[in-house]
């Protein structure tokens, strides 16, 4: 029989030979995040340079800390000093800090951002302190970037599934009951109590039970389900674990977009893994509780997110919601009782377990429990994943976690296309369910998405409305015909020709979609255009009006010119030019004619990169 | 359309003759394929005992089945939120307009194909466009079009 106590023990040997290896050991954030910033070719620099060096050392591919904007992120753990790590790692930093760092075991110059663990080394900084983490609360995402996500005994030796371990000499009433009295809201948007939905499933009689994990992750600019999975699968198949076990289910899927191919992979590879380890199958570790689980790819459709759409996917149909009740949790996938959770609830599952309700309720604020994980993007200058206590001020979390804005902050979106715009004059506001919503907003799974003097408002919510426009499974006409008729009238006020009754009209129309849509998605569609209208209306009324657009975003309200006193004539911008727009000979200043120009935004990239003089190309108002 | 169907009949085996077969089947046809062939759909719909207006119906509500043939590239401009305040819309004209292409379809050559997909998981380094399964961050119209050299 395996035992967990055995399968630790073996995983923390080969974890402490790791840390204290006589080898140097290099550690490369391979993420999603790191891949897209480059971290494959820094890969094989490293593996060359180990070559010329004649190094032996080992390299382990991690997931992501979150600090997305520093990626590529290395670290080096060698000659008994603590890992050290470095971000914007690109090939040729990496060559150099392997001279450095490995070969003249001189770090003076190699620019760490800090050391990992808690033994104070030379007068480098520890890695919690850079600005972005040292704020944040780690629970979630504990061990993100941190272990190797395609080895269980990583996650073994970190205290991995010991928590379903722990809930298996339980009662599942008893489980249920932990996680309830933790206060655990689920973490997909709409924020119900975790151990209600599951109280209510268990009760339901039944001869098969079902556990969905819903990994679609539909916001779109949001990436919180794929860098927790792509980081620590375990982490959120343990929850799952424990969950089906409570609810009294037997099989259960992750349903998962298939955007996400890394994270379906290291999905795939740890469930392999289980079932090797007697995680998973019959009789999980010698007890009586069996339990299958199967990957489920999404086909790209936003609505099935939405639990009942979502169910209706894996039944083969049209990913179409319907209303409840009932609820899944009483009738769900083949009419049977069904509950769904969001990857990052399941993922907080394993460590109330294991550690318990009142630890977990020490942090966030009353009847907002815990911490939650945002994916903080747009224009604020440290982006990436975090995860903070609830109740923290969204001013902390843009300012001292993100370093605010380079042009000045003009607003923060929350919970996606069901969510609104926040001005600055509201972000003292505490981030929990009830307070986002006293506002406009919503929590939502946890996009964050900061916005300059540079973003229109106008232009965002004709955006996300055409996005629902799209996305609208197209069963009620409200959702249907309703969202259509407001991107119409928004692209009106954009192009600047709209009349002042339009927005009127645009106000009563987003109202009458808010109450008739039959489901969630129309419900909350019109949520970016009201908070918009109620916080920036002078900006649609500026559009309206003086055909002026503030940010210089709506094209058909702006221009292209030439400072004839800064350019230097260099042709950067003619040759880049796909309507022969701009003219000019070498060395004089270049003429732009408006009447050709298609606001491409070539000539004025070029400018500001790559021509002599730089910036001599700016968009006005017309 | 033979050796689709021949490469078909093993792969139908393998998924259970029920309606919740129906997406991972089309998924797999896509995968093999590039795209989804009228023959494919034929070819399901006989094995799960259903109509092919059925399994049209399923296969045209979700975006990421496409009914034409895929070029021998394939880029996908990401229009997620990120993407979107930081200039992904452009990236997508700029794509459409030089490469003479539309969302859906292909090049006349048949390089590339055009996608727009709502978001690829690297809102941090926005805007990102991925071309095969390479994801390529913080692009700019000027880099944009440096980075189609590299495909041919
Ligand atoms: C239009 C729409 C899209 C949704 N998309 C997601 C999603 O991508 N991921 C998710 O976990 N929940 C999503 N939800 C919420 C789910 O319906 C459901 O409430 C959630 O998965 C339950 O899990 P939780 O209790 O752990 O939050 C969406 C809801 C709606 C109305
Ligand atoms: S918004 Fe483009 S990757 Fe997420």
């Amino acid at each position: 029989m395996i035992n967990i106590t055995t399968l630790q023990k073996k995983s923390l040997i080969e974890w402490e030979a790791l840390t204290h290896s006589n080898e140097p050991v290099i550690y490369l954030g391979m993420a999603s995040c790191g891949k897209a910033a480059g971290a494959e070719k820094v890969k094989q620099v490293i593996l060359e340079s180990l070559k010329v060096h004649s190094i032996n050392a080992k390299l382990i591919e991690v997931g992501c800390v979150g600090t997305c904007y520093l990626e590529p992120i290395m670290d080096i753990r060698a000659f008994g000093w603590p890992r050290i790590s470095y971000g914007n790692v690109d090939e040729k930093r990496a060559e150099y800090i392997i001279q450095k760092h490995l070969v003249e075991r001189n770090l003076s110059k190699t620019k760490p951002l800090g050391y990992l663990g808690n033994v104070p080394f030379d007068n480098i900084p520890p890695f919690s302190e850079q600005p972005m983490l040292k704020p944040q609360v780690r629970i979630v995402t504990r061990n993100c970037g941190i272990i190797d996500p395609e080895n269980i005994h990583h996650y073994l030796a970190n205290e991995g599934y010991s928590g379903i371990a722990k809930a298996l000499k339980m009662t599942p009433l008893e489980v249920i009951e932990e996680i309830t009295s933790a206060g655990l809201r689920g973490r997909g948007g709409a924020g119900f109590l975790t151990g209600r939905k599951w109280r209510t499933c268990y009760d339901t009689q039944s001869d098969v039970k079902y556990l969905i994990c819903n990994a679609d992750e539909g916001d779109p600019g949001a990436f919180m389900n794929r860098l927790l999975i792509e980081s620590d699968p375990h982490a959120v198949l343990e929850g799952m674990l424990i969950a089906a076990y409570a609810i009294g289910a037997t099989l259960g899927y992750i349903y998962i977009r298939a955007e996400y191919p890394l994270a379906i992979k290291r999905l795939q590879n740890a469930i392999e893994q289980m079932h090797k380890y007697g995680l998973l199958g019959d009789n999980i570790l010698g007890s009586t509780f069996s339990f299958s689980l199967k990957i489920k790819e999404g086909a790209g459709a936003f609505v099935c997110g939405e639990e009942t759409a979502l169910i209706h996917s894996i039944e083969g149909k049209r990913g179409m919601p319907r209303t409840r009740p009932p609820f899944p949790a009483v009738s769900g996938l083949h009419q049977k009782p069904t509950v769904i959770n969001n990857v990052e609830t399941l993922g907080t599952v394993a460590q109330i377990i294991r550690n318990g309700a009142q630890w977990y309720r020490q942090y966030g604020i009353e009847g907002n429990y815990g911490t939650k994980t945002f994916s903080l993007v747009g224009k604020v200058r440290r982006s990436g994943l975090i995860e903070v206590p609830l109740g923290t001020p969204l001013r902390k979390i843009i300012f001292d976690i993100g370093g605010g804005t380079v042009k000045p902050f003009k607003a923060v979106q929350t919970g996606g296309p069901s969510g609104g715009c926040i001005p600055l004059e509201l972000l003292d506001t505490p981030v929990t369910y009830e307070t986002l919503a006293s506002i406009g907003s919503i929590m939502g799974s946890g996009g964050l998405i900061v916005m300059d003097q540079d973003t229109c408002v106008v232009d965002v919510a004709r955006y996300f409305l055409d996005f629902i426009q799209k996305e609208s499974c197209g069963k009620c006409t409200p959702c249907r015909v309703g969202t259509r008729h407001m991107v119409e009238i928004l692209e009106n006020i954009c192009h600047g020709e709209a009349s002042a009754d339009q927005l009127d009209n645009l106000e009563t129309l987003a109202k009458l979609v808010q109450s008739t849509s039959l489901c969630q998605l129309g419900q909350t569609a019109p949520n970016p255009v009201l908070t918009t209208l109620r916080y920036f209306r002078s900006e649609y009324v500026q559009h309206i009006n003086e055909y002026y657009c503030p940010a210089l975003v709506c094209s058909s309200l702006i221009e292209y010119t030439v400072i004839k006193e800064k350019c230097t004539g260099c042709q950067r911008c003619v040759s880049v030019c796909p309507t022969e727009a701009i003219t000019g000979p070498r060395s004089e200043p270049h003429n732009l004619d408006p009447s050709k120009c298609i606001k491409c935004r070539s000539c004025y990239e070029i400018c500001r990169f790559d021509a002599i003089a730089g910036n001599a190309i700016v968009i006005t108002s017309k | 359309m033979k050796k689709a169907e021949t490469s078909f009949s093993e792969l139908l085996q393998s998924f259970p003759p029920e309606e919740g077969s129906i997406i991972p089947l089309l998924q797999n046809a896509q995968a093999r394929l590039g795209y989804i062939p009228e023959e494919a759909v034929e070819v399901i719909a006989d094995y799960l005992k259903l109509t092919e207006s059925q399994i049209f119906g399923v296969a045209s509500f979700y975006s990421q089945f496409r009914f034409t043939e895929p070029g021998r590239h394939s880029i996908s401009v990401c229009l997620g939120t990120a993407c979107h305040v930081n200039g992904g819309a452009t990236l997508l004209e700029t794509t459409e307009r030089e490469l003479n292409v539309k969302p859906g379809e292909c090049t006349a050559d048949k390089r590339f194909d055009l996608n727009r997909v709502a978001c690829l998981g690297c809102c941090a380094l926005a805007p990102v466009v991925k071309i095969d399964g390479e994801i390529h961050s913080k692009v700019n119209v000027i880099n944009l079009k440096e980075m189609w050299n590299h495909y041919d």
